[in-house]
């Protein structure tokens, strides 16, 4: 699966873009494994009130499905405008 | 009819709200709105970045377009927002509405606004002589959309 990172969430990562091999079944569980990945990937994710996401590049809530899912991205709320 | 573009070059507002008014059928009201690169921290911004998702910014505008066209009956929308490093001054973005009436075209332009500064995929980072810092989303900008 493909994971795309944007903004603050990119740079406390440290990277905008990495391929993950996940038996998640939801955004959520998704998120839970990242924050096992590494340090920065913890840091990155530690208050969820912060982070964004989308599936397929749509919006969603964290409890959204992946079944079937190409590529997800988690970013900070977004400022546009 | 309606126009909705991301892009990185500078675009010319009148130009694009002559063409915007003479493309539109049967309005009798066109409103519009341009957004400019604020120093949003103490008066010393050198610029501003704008990253965005390629990809999901087009569609998600094209959303958020769709939407306001059929909730405001409106004949056209026009959405044009750019990325990229912006200087203080520089026009940002810009939307545009045409509508029968004016209360439709004003509706749908507070609309294109409110949606796209919290559901559009934008963020800003600001330059100043401080170092870089990433601008926050306000609360405001979230309940804003209640009132739709």
């Amino acid at each position: 699966m493909d994971l795309r990172y944007f903004a603050w969430l990119r740079e406390r990562i440290g990277t905008g873009h990495e391929v993950v091999e996940t038996e998640a079944r939801t955004v959520a569980e998704l998120i839970e494994e990242l924050k096992a990945r590494s340090e920065s990937h913890a840091f990155a994710l530690s208050d969820l009130k912060s982070v964004r996401a989308a599936v397929d590049q749509r919006l969603v809530d964290f409890d959204a499905s992946l079944e079937a899912a190409r590529e997800v991205a988690l970013f900070p709320p977004m400022t546009g405008g | 009819m309606s126009f909705v573009r991301v892009q990185e070059a500078a675009f010319d507002v009148g130009a694009e709200l002559n063409a915007f008014t003479e493309a539109v059928e049967g309005a009798g009201a066109v409103v519009s709105f341009t957004g400019l690169t604020r120093d949003v921290a103490e008066g010393d911004m050198i610029a501003m970045e704008i990253e965005h998702y390629p990809g999901m910014t087009q569609s998600a505008l094209e959303a958020i377009r769709d939407d306001a066209m059929a909730r405001f009956s409106l004949q056209g929308a026009l959405v044009i927002h750019r990325y990229g490093r912006l200087v203080p001054g520089e026009v940002i973005m810009m939307v545009a509405t045409a509508s029968r009436h004016r209360a439709g075209a004003f509706l749908g332009a507070q609309f294109l606004m409110d949606y796209l500064k919290s559901r559009a995929p934008f963020w800003k980072r600001e330059i100043t002589e401080r170092g870089a810092d990433w601008v926050a989303a306000k609360e405001d900008d979230e309940s804003a959309l209640d009132r739709w």
